[in-house]
């Protein structure tokens, strides 16, 4: 408190002290405002909310999905997906898809956070289905167990993404993309909606809690260093034989011809 | 044989090239430094696995371009081994190929076949030793020799019997028995027809009974494969479409091929694939082969509900899982 | 004398008292080894051996083979508390708690690799240049055994760490064992102590992984490096080469300090392999269970042939009287590669009775020159490779933007119609080969200096060939057909019949050749620019 004592004269000191409490001040009301704001939005926002994501949805993406999103020659119905649903596929760049003839891959997404909540709103509006979630609800770091997770995964993720999360064929062309880097919310999303080919994981099959701890083990495989040197994709014995071959082999047959070459 | 009419002559071997240590002393000082150099940073690298070994924690980690994060404990012992081992290896190819002598030496070779003064030899005493041991004339002793010797292979073979059981009929039969419950795996939790949402599928193993242990062999023949589509999307004959409940369809997950685990679910298309062998099953179709080496359907495991509503087997599975084997009847 | 003379004396002399090996060795010292970098492919196979033994004794003082369930308490985190076999967590102790484990496990599986890869590219110089030849058929059958012995030594490694891919890689062995007819469901119970994994198989490979195999190795290797050693190594054709003798340099000093250089050469580089590329990260793969499964299963290459041959095979099977034959096990894992290894052992046999000739080689072929066997060759690893790429049709699938579907296709139509061609291309490029060293000789080199001559004409200067290039594109032999006789002077036919006429066909086939020039042709040529 010596500090204070000490400056409480100088001329600053005032200044400071206004600009402190004028701070405190916007910083309690803000957050005053904004917690119900979360929780019981007015009635008249969330109905701007549709709105804009009405208007978002007329534009971006009737053209396959259809006027009421009933679904066409090429896109599925979206009537029940649910707001889940359209944050994953929207909020990982997925769709809009711009190449029909491939599967929908993860891309930078076209719509921001703001108009893909608005999307995700005006959608689950047509049906009920699974709400998004924030990446602050997925409490895998405190909830999640990392070798559970891991049993978790191999039994029912590895056969398509791989042992390492890494991706994995599927038939004609389609596959399982790779699950590193992928946000946590869109993990969960992906397992309560089962985005493109993927099968749907429900809640009394897979828990929320071990759901929590896939996403724990997902999240430990991606951050694990390289811990027996470079990772080689980590996609098994295939690229292993390739740098046995060329590497281990090349160099070792270099050897052979310096070694018989004749010397100047 | 051959129409070798008239060859060009053969120049004879040529003589060694003059290298520059040969005939210049300096150049041979040179040489000697760079193999005494190469034998030096052998000794740096074992130096520095020796370092690496002892202090440098395996909690290291340092960033390297290409190999990304990298354990520095590891990479330090591996370092230091390889280039105390590479070096002394080069240091004795240079010291070879730059110092030792390179005149191409000349050895005749000797035919390999014996003379046949030696082979006569070899005949005449093997023809003698057979007649001293008096073989030919006592047919007795060589048939029962060679009749004893082809028994006495026989426990070597009869020996190995204690390997295993007899397969019996364990290929045929599973754990799951009429009115067996359906499991979560892992979770060991009972699952209701509700719990699956359309598009949703489930690893499912037979309820452990109390004080039951499942063992790997369990898991082997009795790991299933539950996928819920809706009940309009099949294509099944009467009695198969009664071994699903509610569009809940149940395969066996070990691969009718070679039996790995067939969980390859792909949602839009309904097929099952092995990533094995990339066998593709129809799961509209009662798991029917549309591609790949399989020759069968996957097992289809008949379900229904108990009181509770807990999902349970109808019945055994009505075929053995798993590859095919010399036994099976279809 | 110095001191060290000294010491070097009384201990020579006390062995060669008790031995009588002096002269031996002094033989075996001036022994004349021929120099070139293709002969020493077999040398990495065999230093290879030495790696994996002493790397792999190193790994057996912490593994334990045992598939006793154990909960896992080492220091890796994401497995913590898992229940696991004995074996995968010895295998996860040894990677992450005993310092430098994780290295020499590496180091074992790069060397394993390299181990496979060498013996196959000798395998390949040794056809090529047609070192099996008489005398040398019986090196040439001990090669196949070792290059058998490799595959499976290799995959019952790979096995016991006992991690999910492993025991895959066990179940897929136990499919094919319990295929075959009548005896298979025994010979699977019995090897398994019951049914499929049982809590037997680690503990009985691992015996055989590092004493009944290895044993059998080192028999086997002595036993080829000996005939080698007595039967004088093969030379490339050249000046003063012949026959009769060997080219080279002597082993001592020259080869005992290049070969024993070689040797810590080798094992640097597959350190460094081991220290900076990881190779089979069990502790990702997790412990076996037949329930699970990782996308993009795949053997290590030395059985990804097999696996390519087991995925594009038709799905046959046959159920008749109350059995079953799997065509669609036994035909791609057992009699395709029955055959094609009965085929490559017997092939020395085959070709000494398609060419008729009984005689001794110890010059080699330029594989040019025998048209016939280097596009046989080729043909043979076409159809391997067709069959190896198929065994990672998945990984190549997903990273060069193709459907499994197409490969699988691709590879069965690949495998039938690819071979032939290679055949067909490979004899077509020896043969123009031929006739380029024809040109070569007869012509000499071309040099791209163009001369104007006094009448105007430009012509390119040929450089004349020294006389030891000319002896060494000429010195092969051109073997002539076998000519077919059907009857005999006095009208009797010839009871080999078809066997004949076979023989006749390949042997012609055989002696396809562009007519090398003659020492008159070169001489004509020769007074004709001077």
């Amino acid at each position: 408190m010596k500090f204070i004592s000490k400056y409480r004269r100088h001329k600053f000191a005032l200044p400071t002290l206004l600009l402190l409490a004028l701070a405190g001040l916007g910083f309690t009301f803000s957050a005053a405002t904004a917690a119900p704001a979360k929780n019981t939005m007015t009635a008249s926002a969330k109905t701007t909310l549709i709105e804009e994501g009405q208007q978002i949805f007329l534009k971006g993406c009737t053209s396959c999905h259809g006027l009421n999103a009933e679904g066409g020659a090429v896109a599925p119905s979206l009537i029940g997906v649910g707001a889940a649903s359209v944050d994953f596929q929207v909020g990982t760049g997925r769709m809009p898809m711009q190449d029909m003839s491939q599967q929908a891959m993860r891309k930078t997404p076209v719509y921001n956070e703001e108009q893909v909540a608005a999307l995700a709103a005006y959608v689950a509006t047509l049906a009920p289905g699974p709400a998004a979630l924030r990446n602050e609800d997925i409490t895998w770091e405190r909830d999640g167990n990392t070798a559970e997770g891991g049993e978790l995964f191999r039994n029912n993720c590895a056969m398509c993404h791989n042992f390492a999360g890494q991706g994995g064929a599927l038939t004609q062309g389609k596959y399982a993309p790779t699950l590193m880097g992928v946000e946590p919310k869109h993990i969960y999303e992906a397992l309560i909606t089962g985005p493109q080919s993927m099968p749907v994981f429900s809640d009394k099959i897979i828990t929320p809690r071990e759901k929590l701890s896939v996403i724990k083990w997902i999240k430990s495989a991606e951050s694990e260093p390289s811990l027996g040197g470079a990772a080689l994709g980590r996609v098994g014995p295939v690229t292993e034989g390739l740098v046995a071959w060329v590497l281990g082999l090349g160099l070792l047959v270099g050897c052979c011809v310096w070694l018989t070459a004749k010397a100047r | 044989m051959s129409n070798q009419l008239e060859p060009l002559a053969d120049p004879g071997v040529p003589v060694a090239t003059v290298r520059r240590a040969d005939i210049d002393p300096i150049a041979a000082k040179r040489a000697e430094r760079q193999v005494a150099l190469l034998f030096s940073l052998s000794g740096l690298g074992t130096l520095l696995f020796i370092y690496s070994f002892f202090f440098i924690k395996d909690n290291v980690f340092i960033f390297l371009p290409v190999l990304g994060n990298t354990n520095a404990h590891q990479l330090g012992i591996g370092i230091g081994m390889a280039a105390g081992l590479f070096f002394i290896g080069v240091g004795l190819v240079h010291w070879a190929k730059t110092l030792m002598p390179n005149t191409p030496a000349v050895q005749e070779r000797k035919e390999l076949r014996s003379t046949d003064a030696d082979r006569d030899g070899l005949v005449a005493t093997a023809k003698e030793g057979v007649a001293t041991a008096g073989l030919g004339r006592r047919p007795l002793i060589k048939a029962s020799l060679a009749g004893a010797a082809a028994l006495a292979g026989l426990p070597a073979v009869i020996m190995l019997r204690d390997l295993g059981p007899l397969p019996g009929n364990s290929l045929n039969e599973t754990n799951w028995k009429s009115g067996t419950k359906l499991v979560t795996d892992p979770g060991d939790r009972p699952i209701k027809a509700s719990d699956l949402e359309v598009g949703a599928v489930a690893q499912v193993l037979p309820e452990l009974l109390p004080g039951q242990k499942r063992t790997l062999e369990d898991i082997g023949k009795d790991a299933v494969l539950l996928i819920r589509l809706r009940p309009a999307e099949f294509q099944l004959d009467a009695e198969r479409l009664s071994w699903t409940h509610e569009g809940i369809i149940a395969f066996s997950k070990i691969c009718s091929h070679m039996g790995c685990a067939v969980a390859l679910y792909e949602q839009t298309t309904k097929h099952l694939l092995c990533p094995c062998h990339q066998s593709t099953f129809d799961v509209t179709r009662a798991a029917k082969v549309i591609f790949g080496p399989s020759a069968r359907p996957l097992p289809q495991l008949a379900i229904t509900v108990d009181g509770d509503g807990n999902l349970i087997a109808k019945q055994p599975f009505s075929e053995a899982v798993g590859p095919s084997f010399w036994e099976r009847s279809s | 004398m110095s001191a060290g003379e000294k010491v070097v004396g009384t201990v020579a002399n006390y062995v060669d008292e008790r031995t009588g090996a002096a002269a031996w060795v002094k033989k075996s010292l001036n022994k004349v080894f021929p120099d070139h970098w293709s002969f020493m492919l077999g040398e990495i196979a065999m230093h290879s051996f030495v790696i994996l033994l002493l790397t792999g004794t190193f790994l057996t003082f912490w593994y334990e083979p045992s598939m006793q369930t154990v909960v896992y308490e080492g220091s890796y985190k994401p497995l913590k508390d898992v229940e696991m076999s004995a074996a995968y967590a010895s295998t996860l102790h040894i990677s992450f708690d005993v310092r430098g484990g994780l290295l020499m496990r590496q180091i074992h599986h790069w060397a394993a690799l390299i181990f496979a890869a060498a013996i196959v590219v000798h395998l390949m110089r040794v056809f090529f240049t047609g070192a099996f030849r008489k005398p040398r058929e019986f090196n040439w059958l001990i090669g196949i055994a070792l290059l058998t012995l490799t595959i499976v030594e290799g995959l019952l490694g790979y096995s016991l760490p006992d991690d999910l891919l492993s025991g895959t890689g066990m179940r897929i062995a136990q499919a094919i064992m319990q295929a075959i007819p009548v005896v298979g469901t025994y010979l699977s119970f019995f090897a398994f102590g019951g049914p499929f994994p049982g809590e037997v198989l680690i503990p009985r490979i691992y015996t055989l992984h590092i004493l009944l195999i290895p044993g059998i190795f080192l028999a086997l290797i002595t036993a080829h490096v000996m005939l080698v050693w007595y039967q004088k190594h093969t030379q490339y054709p050249g000046p003063g080469k012949t026959e009769k003798n060997v080219v080279g340099y002597r082993i001592w000093p020259i080869y005992a300090a290049k070969t024993g250089g070689f040797l810590f050469i080798i094992f640097g580089v597959t350190a460094f392999l081991g220290a900076v590329a990881s190779i089979n990260p069990v502790w990702l793969f997790g412990p076996y269970t037949p329930g699970q499964i990782s996308a993009g299963s795949q053997p290590d290459w030395y059985m990804g042939w097999l696996d390519g041959f087991v995925r594009m095979a038709p799905p046959l099977e046959t159920h008749a009287f109350g059995h079953t034959i799997s065509w669609n096990i036994l035909l791609p894992g057992v009699i395709v590669p029955g055959i094609l290894f009965t085929g490559m052992a017997l092939y020395p046999f085959i070709e000494s009775w398609m060419t008729g000739d009984k005689r001794e080689h110890h010059i080699l072929d330029r594989p040019r020159n025998v048209p016939n066997r280097t596009a046989l060759g080729v043909m043979s690893l076409t159809f391997m490779m067709v069959a190896l790429i198929n065994g990672g049709n998945d990984i190549i699938a997903t990273h060069f933007d193709l459907t499994i579907n197409q490969i699988m296709w691709g590879s069965r139509i690949g495998i039938l119609v690819l071979p032939p061609i290679a055949f067909v291309i490979t004899k077509r490029i020896c043969l123009s080969l031929q006739r380029a060293d024809r040109e070569l000789v007869l012509h000499g080199k071309e040099t791209g200096r163009l001369v104007m001559l006094p009448h105007g004409e430009f012509v390119e200067i040929h450089e004349e060939l020294s006389q030891a290039k000319k002896y060494t594109l000429t010195q092969h032999e051109q073997l002539k057909a076998i000519e077919l006789v059907t009857e005999d002077a006095g009208g009797v036919l010839n009871p080999k019949g078809i066997r004949a006429k076979l023989q006749a066909r390949f042997s012609a086939a055989n002696a396809e050749n562009i007519a090398k020039p003659t020492a008159a042709e070169v001489k004509e040529l020769e007074g004709g620019h001077h």
